[in-house]
């Protein structure tokens, strides 16, 4: 646990598509999952594509909206509304999959 | 095709399109895919759906000013580049000018979690991203089906696709969508087909008796006509070359224009003039009857007018040709250095007939020959069955009269039946026939040749005897005499025999002669002869005469002086006398 207590230990970057509703769950989610387990830890970077489409070839992003964890490494994505909390503490590394409890 | 077809299809503006560049595929399809909507093709691994997109889009970049986004699912932009610079395609280059963007999606399930409703907008903004920045007015995806492997919510999936192909309409682009076939009837293995409804191509590679062979078929064409067949294609340094079968209707120019053959006393049996321009010759025989020759003959004397000639061999190697021609004074290297002949060598089994027949339409498209040989075409059997070869040589001599072009095939026959008339069922479509035989006859095997057939011409109906000799080839005149048909020795045993037979003619007449010279003689002595018998006879008889005249002289006189004395008168004159 020795890196949780290094501020922005958690870059995250949430790639949508304008402000459509499954953005707008994504975004509410993921800032409450994040507030509850990484509280000062991260740092979340909000990319629209129709802003700027140029990016969404560098993360190879497909679907939307996508969570892509750029720190730590290894880049883990995340796509979809982020509603199952389980999956996306365990897609995030956050929290070990339930069969390490 | 045809270009009435074309008309109505301009006339009416049924549906646009956007030409692939494609060797044969643009025939098929009736002038390429449809513009702006998607066009499937689907096919097994490894049957060149990649290639055959790809090369639609650097065609399009290069040859039609159309520039083209290629999404990758499978491949990453750095492999395909490398893919076809074999091909001889530079992609970095066509990427540098912007004409053609690469763009590889990743999709790797391990590193993506799926938790609630997503749609693939990014793929959609990528993508579109991609078509403005080069101004695409081509797209293609490549295996997009794989899709289905990274993500696990096929219900969005399918929607999504559905939204894709819509998608791309709107944006009036031409795309390619590759699928893979699948183990199931369906043609791709997520059903693609259903969702791209305009145009889907079919690619195939099968392998039958361990020759492969890639193969189209146009499953569907909203809108357009097109060819229904299987095509066969071919995938080379040039890229993809499909094969239309050309048109099957018989409208072809001809030519009265006549070509010699090389050998003028063949020249001469064909009406003194030789073949025409743009026929079809076939050459048939036995095996070692000197067909290569006859085909060889005809090459040279091409090359020597200063025409172009391709020799096709399936047999031998050039040199080997080239060789064994040197022994009959016939020099095909000189035509060769000059670049008046080409030979092209290549055994029957190294691909299939299809490929064979988009190779040789390949060449003679590239070097535009005046004549082509195909020696001998009996070998292609070992890679088809006849009607196959018979089906191929149809198209090629359909092709090669359509561009004017003679041909002469070979044709090796194993049975010596003349009757026969099916030398891989072309004897009917050639224009006209040789046949060379063996006349086996008084222990030796001669050549024969005579003209089965020669359309449109007056060709002569005898058997000559073909002979093949260091000075080259000639014809000549079987011996037609009480014996019957004499060839080869038997023929100068009988020519030998005549000049004999008048040799001693010609004594026994001088020997009459001489005879009757001599009983001429003896009967012009004998005449001599009588006549100085009729002269001493004669004379004898003069001499009679003269006697009897000089008694009736000395008569006459010896009375008078008889008289006289009586008369005394004489006694005083004679008294002396006689006293």
């Amino acid at each position: 646990m020795v890196k949780e207590k290094e501020t922005k230990a958690y870059e995250l970057r949430l790639y949508i598509a304008g402000k459509t509703a499954k953005s707008t769950t994504a975004l509410i989610n993921l800032k409450k999952y994040c507030e509850e387990h990484l509280k000062g830890q991260y740092k979340i970077e909000v990319i629209d594509l129709l802003v700027q489409p140029q990016l969404a070839e560098g993360d190879q992003i497909f679907a939307i909206p996508t969570l892509v964890r750029k720190v730590p490494e290894p880049i883990r994505k995340i796509i979809g509304d982020l509603s199952n909390e389980e999956k996306v503490l365990v897609g995030l590394n956050i929290r070990p999959a339930l069969s390490n409890l | 095709m045809s270009t009435s077809l074309k008309k109505i299809i301009s006339q009416h503006s049924l549906l646009l399109k956007t030409p692939t560049g494609i060797i044969g595929l643009d025939e098929i399809t009736d002038g390429g895919l449809p513009k702006g909507r998607p066009t499937l093709i689907c096919g097994e691994a490894g049957c060149g759906k990649t290639l055959m997109s790809l090369e639609f889009l650097i065609r399009g970049a290069i040859e039609f000013n159309e520039p083209g986004v290629f999404m990758a699912f499978e491949e990453k932009a750095s492999e395909l580049t490398m893919n076809v610079a074999s091909l001889g395609f530079d992609l970095d280059k066509l990427q540098a000018k912007k004409k053609i963007k690469l763009d590889y999606v990743h999709i790797d399930r391990s590193e993506i979690e799926e938790t609630g409703e997503y749609n693939l907008e990014g793929l959609f903004i990528r993508l579109g991203y991609a078509i403005d920045s080069i101004k695409a007015k081509r797209v293609v995806l490549d295996t997009l089906e794989n899709l289905f492997s990274g993500l696990n919510n096929q219900a969005i999936l399918r929607a999504e696709l559905r939204r894709l192909f819509q998608w791309l309409k709107e944006k009036d682009v031409t795309a390619i969508i590759t699928g893979e076939k699948g183990d199931g009837p369906s043609l791709t293995r997520q059903g693609l087909e259903e969702y791209v409804s305009d145009c889907v191509i079919l690619l195939d590679h099968r392998v039958i008796n361990q020759i492969s062979t890639r193969r189209l078929r146009v499953i569907k064409y909203r809108g357009s006509v097109h060819g229904t067949n299987e095509y066969p294609f071919l995938i080379d340094e040039e890229g993809i070359s499909v094969l239309p079968i050309t048109s099957l209707k018989l409208e072809k120019e001809v030519s009265s224009k006549r070509i010699s053959s090389g050998i003028p006393s063949l020249d001469s049996m064909l009406d003194g003039c030789g073949f025409f321009k743009g026929s079809s010759i076939l050459v048939s025989g036995t095996a070692g009857t000197g067909k290569t020759s006859i085909a060889a003959y005809f090459a040279n004397e091409t090359c020597k007018r200063g025409e172009k000639c391709i020799y096709f061999a399936f047999e031998e190697s050039p040199k080997q040709i080239i060789r064994n021609m040197r022994s009959i004074d016939v020099d095909l290297q000189k035509h060769v250095d000059k670049g008046l002949l080409k030979f092209h060598a290549s055994r029957p089994t190294l691909h299939g007939l299809e490929m064979h027949l988009v190779a040789i339409y390949k060449i003679i498209k590239k070097f535009k020959p005046d004549v082509v040989v195909l020696d001998p075409i009996t070998n292609l059997i070992t890679v088809g069955s006849v009607s196959e070869v018979k089906a191929m040589l149809i198209r090629l001599i359909d092709f090669l009269q359509e561009e004017q072009i003679t041909v002469m095939f070979t044709a090796l026959t194993l049975n010596n039946i003349v009757n026969e008339q099916t030398d891989e069922g072309v004897s009917s479509l050639v224009d006209a026939w040789i046949l060379v035989r063996d006349i086996e006859f008084n222990g030796e095997r001669n050549r024969g040749m005579y003209i089965m057939k020669s359309r449109g011409m007056k060709h002569s109906n005898q058997v000559r005897e073909f002979i093949i000799t260091d000075k080259g080839l000639d014809l000549v005149e079987v011996y037609l005499g009480p014996e019957g048909v004499l060839t080869g020795s038997a023929r100068e045993a009988q020519k030998l025999q005549e000049k004999a037979g008048s040799m001693l003619r010609d004594f026994a007449v001088s020997r009459k002669d001489r005879e009757l010279i001599r009983k001429r003689k003896v009967l012009e002595a004998k005449i001599s002869n009588l006549q100085m018998e009729f002269e001493s006879a004669e004379e004898e008889l003069n001499k009679m005469h003269q006697q009897e005249e000089l008694i009736k002289q000395m008569t006459s006189s010896t009375r008078e002086e008889i008289t006289n004395i009586r008369r005394g008168e004489h006694n005083k004159e004679k008294g002396g006398k006689n006293g």
